[in-house]
Formats: structure tokens, C-alpha cells, sequence
């Protein structure tokens, strides 16, 4: 499939400033919020990437996994530290599901003999 | 590897590498870098003067990094003679002149490196030089250079781009890291890092593939962590420098299909702060047959300075003063996020 045929182009992460078009107020106020969440904090900024790293996975979000791997790697993260972050992220998913067997097993109890 | 000029690339040739850089901002419909300056109020830009001189005495080197701006190597025979040096000399004894940058290729290679050390330390001036490290054990003639360094109060600036194994090899050559750490624990054993000795040691940061250096003190803090506990290393500082999108890294930019990209961050990146504080202000530097330019990068692209000295040896500062610097895409380089020279960040 070519790449017109898709919903997702790599070239729409640079327009994500656009969003703020026909609602600047409220764009504004996210970005305001965004630069503040990811400033250097409690967490430094390299490890508030690298949640976002392993969020970007969670949701699965193609312009997020592209532009938190350039970050964590411009912050100095080394290859180990992405994957670890990315395989919690893949751990938290793996496990809300599993989690949710209990109620299965509750189930099974319930219906059996 | 060799060297482009070996391999007979035509990206050796600057005049090809303009081409394609001025192919892509074509394309990609980037802004020109005067452009960018002239919107910031800097264009055209001019000298805050000369403080330091930044002498290239050679291309050669025993080492052929990916992302070498200079295309040294091995191979390459370029060596700036005695002579030239003696000019340097003449030029450096200028009162407004504070520090002498000595860069290559490996400088130590060139056979007259440490008389031109040892002349320089007469005149009462910084001595900087670009040590890759590996030099240090790359033979018997070498192996006193910290002490040698350590004599003349050289402070030694050296690149190390990560404080890990596969990232620095895979950039600088297989094995290159182990003797970069190894070379540093000498240096450290005649007192280069190590607090009150009154030596520098600062070590050079540069993205390992296509993208921007971070924040330059986080980095910093970093690779004092890892190389102190891993290997019992210690450094004074850390500079952060951008890739420049010439030479051997645009090769690379170009095989990985990461130019255009790279090209675009760089361009949007740019920070007016930084553009104010650039290295070719106050830094002149001399090629190794005595040519003057803006910078090394304006060097590695033959863009000789622009007016009426163009050699070492017309050294004159009044009328480099007045200079106009020399300005094309490749100078976003520098401008980019918080800025690269040859000291780091700059806003």
C-alpha cells in the first residue's frame, strides 16, 4: 500500500503545531501545559521522555514512538535504558489484560460444579 | 575505511557537497542561512575580533570517524610545514590573540606538533589541543603525550562520543573506546581532570547517528556518573556539539536516507541566541598549507575568508576585523537548538 493510502504520514508530526487552527485557545493552553509537563521537575527530563517512550507504545501512536526514540536518544539515553522503558510499558499493558483474567477465573468458579 | 578522498567519493569535492545541500533546501523549501540571520538582525555578520586562533596542521590522522568533518585519516598526507607554523607563531604573538587551538586530523602526528607546542608556551598563551585519545597508545613516540601536555599546560580537549562501548565504536571504529578509556586514566595519572591539579581535561559530546545533542550540563552529569563508576575516569567538562552536515556525515546522512530530515530539524532548530554567539566571531582558523577561514567547517569546504588576508602570513588584525564571515546552509549547524562550537553549547 502506498504510503498516500494511509491514515498516518511521518510529514504530519512537524504539522502538529497546526491543531491550534481553527481553535487557538484551547492549542495554546495544551502546549502551555505539554512545555510544563516535560520541563526538568521532580523527574528530569530525560526520564519524563522515557515514560513517554513507553507511553507512546501503550497507545500505540506512530508520531510519538518517532519523536520520543529522536528524544530519549538526544537527551543521552542509551539503547538499554529505551528498551527497558518500552518493555514497562508492554508490562503494564500485558498486565491490565492479565489482570482482568480474575474476573474470568471468578467466572469459571461461579459456573462450575 | 578510507578516507572520501581515497575512495575517490565526489562527496570529497566541496563543491559537490554545496550541490546537494543546496539541492535539498531547494527542495524542502528551506529558508538560506543569511536569510534566517538577516531576520535576527546579525546578517551580515561580522567579527567580535580574533581571540582565538584555531591552526589545522594536518588532515592526517590514525583513526577514520564516520561523522569526521575533515575526512582525515590514514591516508590522507596533508601536513602543515615548519614554516607555516613559525607564522602561526608570528600571528599568535598578538596582544588580542589568547589562545591557540591546535586541531587536525590528529595534530600529534604532524612531526613538528611539539616544537610548535613548546614555541607557543613561550609566548604565554592558552594552548588548547584536539586529542583523539587513541593517539596516546598508537605507538612508542606518543606514549609520554600527557606528560608532554601536562608540561606546557596544555588543556586537552578530546572526543568521546558516548561513555559506552558500542555507540563510540560504532562512530569512531571498533576497539576505539576501550583506548579512549584507557588513554584517559593516563591523563587522569598526571592530573588531567582531576580537581586543584590546574590541567584540563574537557571531553567532546557528539550524537552518535541524526540527531541533535541534548542538554549540555545533563549530559555532562551523565558521563561524569558512568565514566567514574565504571572505569574510575574523571574529566573537568563537557562539550555538546552538533554533527555537521558536511563531508563524512553527510555521506552518512545521505546512505541512511536521513538528510533531508536532518536538514529540516536543524533549519527549525535554529536559535537566534546562538546564531549572536558563534564561534567564527572571535576564532580564526588557519589550514594546513597557512589559508585563512571563517571556521574549520568553512575550512573542509574551501570558503577562504572573504577580503584582503587570506594567508597567515598577511596576518593583520585590523583588517580582519572588518571582515564579512562567510555564511551558507551548512552554518544552521551551529545555530541549532542551543548552539555548537568548538566549546559546546552557546545559548
Amino acid at each position: 500500500m502506498s504510503q498516500n493510502n494511509t491514515y498516518y504520514h511521518p510529514e504530519d508530526l512537524k504539522k502538529f503545531g497546526n491543531i491550534g487552527e481553527f481553535g487557538p485557545d484551547l492549542a495554546k493552553k495544551f502546549f502551555d501545559y505539554y512545555g510544563s509537563v516535560f520541563a526538568d521537575g521532580a523527574l528530569s527530563a530525560k526520564e519524563k521522555s522515557l515514560i513517554a517512550l513507553a507511553v507512546s507504545h501503550v497507545v500505540q501512536c506512530p508520531y510519538c514512538i518517532d519523536a520520543y526514540t529522536t528524544d530519549t536518544l538526544e537527551k543521552g539515553a542509551t539503547e538499554e535504558q529505551l528498551w527497558e522503558a518500552i518493555h514497562v510499558g508492554a508490562a503494564i499493558r500485558g498486565g491490565a489484560s492479565l489482570v482482568h483474567s480474575v474476573q474470568a477465573l471468578n467466572k469459571v468458579k461461579e459456573l462450575g460444579i | 575505511m578510507k578516507s572520501l578522498l581515497a575512495r575517490g567519493s565526489e562527496l570529497s569535492s566541496s563543491k559537490e557537497q554545496f550541490r546537494i545541500l543546496s539541492e535539498v533546501s531547494e527542495r524542502k523549501a528551506l529558508p538560506l542561512f543569511a536569510e534566517k540571520l538577516q531576520e535576527s538582525g546579525l546578517f551580515p555578520l561580522f567579527p567580535t575580533g580574533v581571540d582565538i586562533l584555531q591552526v589545522n596542521v594536518g588532515k592526517l590522522c590514525n583513526q577514520t570517524c564516520k561523522h569526521c568533518h575533515v575526512d582525515a585519516g590514514p591516508d590522507r598526507k596533508e601536513i602543515m610545514s615548519k614554516e607555516t607554523m613559525q607564522e602561526c607563531l608570528v600571528a599568535l604573538a598578538s596582544p588580542k590573540i589568547s589562545t591557540l587551538d591546535i586541531t587536525g586530523g590528529a595534530p600529534e602526528m604532524n612531526p613538528n606538533f611539539r616544537w610548535f607546542v613548546e614555541e607557543a608556551s613561550k609566548l604565554g598563551k592558552k594552548i588548547m589541543v584536539r586529542c583523539n585519545l587513541t593517539i596516546v597508545l598508537a605507538g612508542e613516540k606518543y606514549r609520554d603525550l600527557p606528560e608532554f601536555f601536562a608540561k606546557h599546560k596544555v588543556e586537552v580537549v578530546s572526543s568521546l562520543p558516548y561513555f559506552q562501548k558500542r555507540r563510540t565504536d560504532a562512530q569512531r571504529g571498533e576497539g576505539v573506546f576501550d583506548r579512549s578509556v584507557e588513554a584517559l586514566k593516563k591523563l587522569n595519572e598526571v592530573g588531567y581532570g582531576v580537581p586543584g591539579s590546574g590541567i584540563v581535561l574537557n571531553l567532546v559530546y557528539n550524537p552518535g547517528g541524526a540527531f541533535l545533542p541534548g542538554g549540555q550540563s545533563t549530559l555532562e552529569s551523565d558521563f561524569k556518573r558512568e565514566l567514574k563508576e565504571n572505569f574510575g575516569v574523571q574529566f573537568n567538562s563537557l562539550f555538546a556539539i552538533t554533527n555537521m552536515p558536511i563531508s563524512r556525515f553527510l555521506e552518512f546522512l545521505l546512505e541512511s536516507g536521513n538528510l533531508d530530515s536532518y536538514l529540516e530539524k536543524i533549519v527549525t532548530s535554529f536559535n537566534p541566541l546562538a546564531a549572536a554567539g558563534v564561534m567564527c566571531r572571535n576564532t580564526l582558523s588557519v589550514g594546513w598549507d597557512g589559508s585563512l577561514y571563517d571556521c574549520d567547517f568553512n575550512q573542509m569546504l574551501d570558503m577562504q575568508l572573504e577580503g584582503e588576508v587570506t594567508k597567515i602570513s598577511d596576518f593583520n588584525q585590523a583588517s580582519l576585523d572588518k571582515r564579512k564571515i562567510r555564511l551558507e546552509q551548512h552554518c544552521y549547524g551551529c545555530t541549532a537548538g542551543a548552539g555548537s562550537s568548538c566549546g559546546g553549547s552557546l545559548a
